[in-house]
């Protein structure tokens, strides 16, 4: 079942959990090309993701919301194929890119990972490389041909708010830097390439309030040119950054997709009580 | 919950049954057909047999190339080129383990591992005598080196990483030095300092010398081990008030556990083949013994080895399925250690 925004919706405490999808409405932006359809997720034989339909509209950020253990990253880690990685993984569903389905027939997954750049919780930029070699380091990896450099590492270290800071010493080691500049590091790593959408997987839990702001300003700029899904566990990160949201939720059974909206409407006045009481800290 | 029909769990990214089914039908497909070049042809043996199949693949893979893409057909290239190369890495092993397993299987009989041969000649029939007097003796002796050198090893190995004292490039620089030594010096050492002085080859004398030679072995592999525990454990143990031998002993060996059996059977296995140092130190004997303090007592290297040397049929035939013996005891010692190795791992 797909429930549209602004369609009417059972305001009901009792509503099936798994039931719920939602499409976010972007009239103004158009829509992605980024969604999922009927997405689930196993390990082994424990079922950690039930049945979520999310699009992603373009050039937006959308917040993934809710408590540990309620799927998030799992999804987030779906969207690219970095949950094949783990040996009992299983899936279903679809997750289409511009219609297409990146986990169908004869998809190559290093061309959608390409498309589909991440950010980790823990900054890892390439410690044998410099922090020129390592914002250059996808192009170089995926055999791509690079035709200005300096400008591509000024480009990209700009966008990820670090070129001021880092323009004398691009030939140090990009361990030399900060955990926030590290960060600011491996965004610009993912820029790189170019992608379509970038996955964020709580790209601040580890750092200090002042590079976390700083990233932010980063990700709202990003946004003017990519879609951008950052998981976060902060929900006054997610407030200020976002401009939609969708809450997970796990009853101990598998993570469900219990609300996605505005993030306005979700801080303010969501449909679901579950969602309110989480957005106003009341759980999780 | 009740409403949603949970499809059927699926991995899109592994190859589709259909496909690994087809593939696996080629491959036997041209196995067959090189089997009947080589019935048909000049080419021969084994060795004929491969090489034309790997021709076969070849053309095969030339053919279907056409159809693919320049990338899959690059792929499908090298994955060739390391199957042939890893089938030829393989072939000794195999080869070895054919031939001892074709050849002791051919006189074994279940006395082989229920009686001695105390009352049996060498060239007696196959359905006389056995090896369980050589199979005690070296499981005694194994299990006496190595409740040796376990703690010991293991203890170096503690030093060298959670104490590393004032000595740690001297006991480092003595157990490199100590896993080049020959195992019949080993058996030597213990020759001239224990069993000559005492009443000549025993088990506990042949367990010396097989404890020198697991030593570094152990020492270095429970070294290597140690080394992968994070220092963020250390440092918990250590932020609870805990001090660090307490911390070692409840906090680092249980982490890697697994890893510590791996090492156990690791030792064990570098041991139980060995033949000369035992030549010296335990000695031979045709009738199965317990006592690890007195007298000389057999091992199944020994067995093989006597046997070999006397060289008639049956001898020879005995001492095939003794090696057999071994090389089931080694292999089922790295079964267990694959098996308690991977209890613990995520």
């Amino acid at each position: 079942m797909k429930v549209s925004l602004g369609t009417q919706r059972i305001e009901s405490e009792r509503t099936v959990m798994s039931n719920t999808s939602a499409v976010l409405d972007t009239p103004e932006q158009g829509f992605a090309g980024l969604e999922t359809r009927g997405v689930h997720a196993w390990f082994g034989n424990h079922h950690a993701l039930s049945d979520v339909s999310l699009q992603f509209p373009a050039r937006t950020v959308t917040g993934l919301i809710g408590p540990s253990g309620c799927g998030k990253s799992t999804f987030l880690r779906l969207l690219n194929r970095m949950h094949e990685f783990i040996p009992s993984a299983a899936m279903a569903g679809e997750v289409l890119l511009h219609g297409q389905d990146i986990y169908g027939e004869d998809v190559d997954a290093a061309a959608i990972r390409l498309k589909v750049g991440m950010v980790f919780q823990k900054p890892n930029p390439f410690p044998a490389m410099t922090i020129r070699e390592n914002v250059v380091s996808g192009l170089k990896l995926a055999h791509i041909k690079i035709e200005n450099e300096d400008d591509l590492v000024e480009n990209c270290l700009s966008r990820a708010g670090l070129w001021k800071e880092v323009k004398d010493r691009l030939g140090a080691s990009g361990g030399s830097l900060s955990g926030g500049q590290q960060q600011r590091l491996c965004i610009a790593r993912s820029l790189a390439v170019e992608p379509e959408v970038l996955l964020m997987d709580e790209p601040c839990s580890a750092l200090d309030p002042g590079s976390t702001l700083r990233i932010e300003e980063t990700i709202k700029e990003l946004a003017e040119k990519i879609t951008v899904v950052i998981v976060t566990h902060n929900m006054q990160q997610a407030s200020r950054v976002s401009d939609y949201c969708a809450f997970f939720l796990s009853d101990g059974g598998p993570g469900v997709l219990v609300e996605a909206d505005q993030t306005r409407k979700m801080f303010t006045n969501p449909n679901d009580n579950r969602t309110a009481d989480y957005v106003q800290g009341k759980f999780g | 919950m009740s409403d949603v029909t949970i499809p059927q769990p699926t991995r899109p990214w592994q190859r589709k049954r259909r496909e690994q089914v087809r593939s696996g039908a080629t491959f036997v497909a041209m196995a067959i057909l090189a089997f009947a070049v080589v019935l048909f042809t000049g080419f021969a043996g084994f060795d004929g047999w491969a090489i034309v199949l790997f021709i076969i693949s070849a053309i095969v893979l030339f053919i279907k190339g056409r159809k693919l893409s320049k990338k899959e057909r690059k792929n499908a290239l090298i994955q060739l080129l390391i199957a042939s190369a890893a089938t030829l890495a393989f072939l000794p092993w195999l080869s070895i383990f054919a031939s001892v397993a074709m050849k002791g299987l051919a006189g074994f009989r279940i006395n082989f591992i229920t009686s001695d041969m105390r009352t049996t000649v060498p060239d007696d029939e196959m359905n006389m005598g056995g090896a369980l007097h050589a199979i005690v003796g070296s499981f005694m002796m194994v299990i006496i080196a190595s409740i040796i050198t376990l703690p010991l090893g293991i203890l170096s190995g503690v030093y060298l990483t959670e104490i590393k004292g004032r000595f740690t490039f001297l006991v480092r620089f003595v157990i490199q030095s100590m896993s080049g030594v020959p195992s019949i010096v080993a058996g030597l050492f213990v020759f001239t300092t224990y069993v000559s002085a005492t009443h000549g080859p025993t088990a506990f004398g042949g367990a010396l010398a097989l404890g020198i030679l697991m030593l570094p072995t152990v020492a270095r592999t429970s070294e290597e081990v140690l080394k992968l525990v994070p220092e963020e454990l250390r440092s918990a143990g250590y932020a609870l008030g805990a001090r660090q031998w307490r911390t070692t002993l409840m906090v680092v060996l249980p982490t890697v556990r697994s890893g510590l059996t791996t090492v156990a059977v690791l030792g064990v296995a570098r041991v139980i083949g060995e033949t000369a140092p035992l030549l010296l130190t335990a000695g031979s004997s045709t009738a199965l013994r317990f006592n690890p303090v007195n007298g000389p007592i057999a091992s199944l290297p020994i067995y093989v080895f006597g046997l070999l040397q006397i060289g008639t049929e049956y001898a020879v035939n005995r001492a095939w399925t003794g090696a057999l013996v071994l090389m089931i005891f080694v292999f089922g010692l790295f079964i267990t250690a694959r098996k308690i190795g991977g209890k613990d791992k995520r």
